[in-house]
């Protein structure tokens, strides 16, 4: 047994908790049916369902993806009409945004090792946390009753004032978008309160691992910027049912003051898509590097940097709208500021690897090839971002190919990085490492196929959303439709070998990457309540240097519980002295 | 065991160390919540600001159709509210029940009488045909604009009166639990956090008010 000192204020009793490798009870085990996971409060499944749904979505997304492409091989029509080829890219976009982008990771890997990460039980409102679930699911239940029904063919973006005119279903999707916003709302409402208020005895700020760091800087952009986008859809709605005319250019309204709204949330969403992923990226290059992180403050605070820059770089995307020369040119400069935080982040990243001991696990693979997607696609938006350049690059394809490098070779890939990595704290089961490896290359090789093509025919002219082109692009497109197949065989392949490991699956153990992280102190799968003891952290949670039973202490006594309202409020410094 | 400790006071939920922890969580996590209000609004009053800067001669024009005695009246009625409310957080953190619930139920009325007013002020605009964007058939005002003034007028005060009606329904569903004796000076959670959801609707209408009504 050992002690600990918090702020010469008081000791705390600790002792070892080594997590068993062989758990009586799990989350799994402990509540079970159907019912008792659509009714729980508990913040593992919860995560679960969203991954569940997001996946859902994203197969959804999918299949139109690959529907657009086929659609593409040929120069004129291959096998639908152009109304339906609109209808099919607005939907890709709108889900693929709105329902697998944007909760993703948040959603479904942050609900499930957030608290974990802090020490808690649960996140501080666990019912807010089932409700914004249900909130997705009416979100998602309004966007399949478009689909059924009419569809919509205005773009993910809603354009006034084609969307005013459109007779597709712009309504249900809008309302459907705006119901899905308050579940991001909610669930960016409880990180927040969670991290200030829930942390384990010991952890500081200065202890908090990045992707709590990713989190927190996420769910401030969730909070600011979301509750634009519902009164911005909100009157979108309006304009429809009494035409209120405020964006409607035939009442003397204003198309692009509907863009402004529109920007103004859906550019900082883009840093809710990406921030998390950073998060993650930081997490596993640790792990499998088995080295400290480099820079700690500087990728901690470069999160909270680029989300305040994100919220003043909107313009951007109204470029050629008719804004004026004044703003076009300040909003230029503010874009290429949001590139210091992020490059500040990849070479923090790669100074990391510098004399780490580096093991090739697929989370780690991942991890490469999102920073070699991920720069390229960071490095292009630079491009996007001047302004001479933007005025022939806007509206072609190679917009479309920088936005999937970032939102897809960024966010969708540290997506699978943690996916991988978290999979046997979730599941308790080991995936085939080889077959994941294969699944990583083929992504890889299908992605570059599929965009690095449309940089080239975008910036040779070939405009984005157009149902047919001319000749001259047919091999590019045609490259990139094979690609695409390729990058379809690649998902399927991880969602199989996923599947097997559920049910022929190896054990996991409880640490199997040797990570300091708190979460992997829990069994694998975690507790019911997360850990069986109140963990009290004294170390980083990169400090690899330290042995591993200096991360695996917990209160000794059963009564003191530990918590001190007054360190805990002010977030002031806690010192934690090991004896 | 010590993570499932059973020694809690009733009213602090499981995942909770202890009630101070509840209470401060609870009480971020609206203040939280009531940015994300702001933001809300701040969307409407950002459209407010551009057309008013496109055209100034119109709200002015226009603010006169708004009658600004009553909306005084509406005014003093929600600052009469907050205090109100403030009142019932006092006295349930003294312990006086019988305080917090009469102080619950003259602030529901004061809301009520605001929904009510507000309610003649809308149905006297419709029989004038001030209605918003496309349905707008008034023709005292000579600006070919006219009608979306109204429609940010029928947005904002819209909106803000459904936040005066989901006020009215916490404020019942606090007085309920109040009758239960579900609250005491130990644990008041939802009686604070839901004044300061009705401080915020109030302060939105503070700023409501000077914004549409008395700008001739």
């Amino acid at each position: 047994m050992a002690t600990a000192e918090v702020s010469n204020t008081r000791t705390l009793k600790v002792k070892r908790f080594k997590p068993s490798e062989d758990p009586k009870k799990t989350y799994l085990t402990e509540e079970k049916g159907l019912w008792s996971w659509l009714t729980t409060v508990d913040h593992k499944k919860i995560g679960l369902m969203y991954l569940g749904s997001v996946t859902l979505f994203f197969l959804l997304g999918g299949v139109l993806a690959l529907l657009l492409r086929t659609e593409l091989l040929t120069p004129a029509k291959t096998f639908i009409e152009a109304d339906t080829y609109n209808q099919f890219f607005t939907l890709h976009g709108a889900i693929m945004v709105f329902f697998v982008l944007v909760p993703s990771i948040p959603a479904a890997l942050g609900n499930f090792i957030l608290p974990m990460q802090l020490g808690a039980k649960d996140v501080a409102f666990p019912r807010l946390n089932l409700a914004s679930f249900y909130i997705y699911v009416i979100g998602a239940i309004f966007t399949f009753f478009a689909l059924v029904n009419n569809g919509l063919d205005t773009g993910w973006t809603f354009y006034t004032p084609y969307s005013i005119e459109s007779n597709s279903s712009v309504i249900w999707v809008t309302l459907g978008a705006f119901i899905l916003g308050f579940s991001s709302i909610l669930t960016g409402t409880n990180f927040i309160t969670t991290i200030h208020k829930m942390r384990a005895p010991g952890i500081t700020w200065g202890k908090l691992p990045l992707n709590i760091w990713a989190l927190y800087a996420t769910s401030i952009i969730q909070v600011l910027a979301t509750p634009v986008l519902a009164i911005t859809l909100l009157l979108l709605t309006m304009e429809r049912v009494f035409g209120i005319g405020i964006f409607d250019p035939a009442m003397g309204g204003d198309p692009v003051l509907f863009q402004h709204f529109f920007w103004f949330y859906s550019h900082p969403a883009v840093y809710i898509m990406i921030v998390p992923g950073f998060g993650i990226i930081s997490e596993v290059i640790t792990t499998f590097s088995k080295k400290h992180i480099f820079g700690y403050w500087a990728i901690a605070l470069s999160s909270l940097a680029i989300a305040f820059i994100g919220f003043l770089v909107w313009g951007h995307h109204m470029f050629t709208s008719g804004q004026s020369a004044v703003a076009t040119t300040v909003f230029s400069f503010l874009t290429f500021l949001v590139g210091i935080p992020t490059g500040i982040k990849i070479l923090n990243w790669v100074a990391t690897l510098y004399k780490g001991s580096i093991e090739m696990k697929t989370p780690m693979i991942y991890v490469f090839i999102f920073l070699f997607l991920f720069s390229i696609g960071g490095f292009t938006g630079i491009m996007l971002g001047s302004l001479a350049a933007d005025i022939h690059l806007h509206d072609t394809y190679y917009v479309v190919a920088h936005f999937h490098y970032v939102m897809m070779g960024g966010t969708l890939i540290a997506l699978l990085a943690g996916l991988h990595f978290w999979w046997p704290k979730m599941t308790g089961k080991m995936y085939n490492e080889f077959q994941a490896k294969i699944g990583a290359a083929l992504i890889f090789i299908g992605f570059n196929m599929t965009f690095l093509p449309q940089f080239i025919m975008g910036s040779q002219g070939m405009p984005r959303r157009y149902y047919n082109y001319i000749d001259q692009f047919t091999i590019f497109h045609q490259t990139s439709t094979i690609g695409s197949y390729i990058l379809g065989v690649g998902f399927l392949l991880i969602a199989y070998y996923l599947l097997v490991s559920l049910f022929r699956g190896e054990k996991a153990p409880a640490n199997p990457w040797g990570s300091r992280g708190l979460e992997w102190q829990a069994t694998s799968p975690p507790d019911l309540h997360n850990f069986d003891h109140t963990p009290v952290i004294i170390n980083g949670p990169y400090d690899y240097h330290k042995p591993m039973e200096e991360f695996q202490l917990g209160l000794a006594d059963s009564g003191h519980n530990g918590h001190d309202p007054s360190h805990d409020a002010t977030g002031a410094k806690q010192e934690v002295v090991s004896n | 065991m010590a993570n499932h400790s059973t020694s809690h006071p009733t009213h602090v939920q499981h995942h909770f160390v202890d009630s101070d922890q509840q209470f401060d969580s609870a009480k971020l996590g609206m203040w939280v919540f009531l940015v994300n209000e702001i933001l809300f609004f701040g969307g409407l009053f950002c459209a407010y600001i551009v057309y008013r800067a496109w055209h100034p001669e119109l709200f002015t024009q226009a603010a006169t159709e708004l009658n600004a005695f009553w909306g005084a009246v509406n005014t003093v009625v929600l600052i009469g509210s907050s205090l109100t409310v403030a009142m019932a957080i006092r006295s349930v953190q003294k312990n006086q029940i019988k305080g917090l619930k009469i102080n619950l139920l003259i602030t529901i009325a004061l809301a009520v009488v605001f929904m009510v007013v507000k309610g003649f002020e809308y149905a006297h605009k419709f029989e004038l045909g001030i209605l918003p964007g496309e349905l707008y058939t008034y023709e005292g005002i000579e600006h070919a604009q006219a009608a979306i003034f109204f429609s940010i007028y029928y947005m904002m005060t819209g909106i803000h009166a459904l936040h005066v009606i989901i006020g009215i329904g916490l404020m019942w569903w606090i007085y309920v639990r109040a009758n239960r004796g579900e609250f005491s000076s130990e644990y008041y959670t939802p009686v604070e956090i839901t004044g300061l959801y009705w401080h915020l609707v109030d302060l939105i209408w503070i700023f409501l008010f000077p914004l549409l009504y008395l700008i001739e």
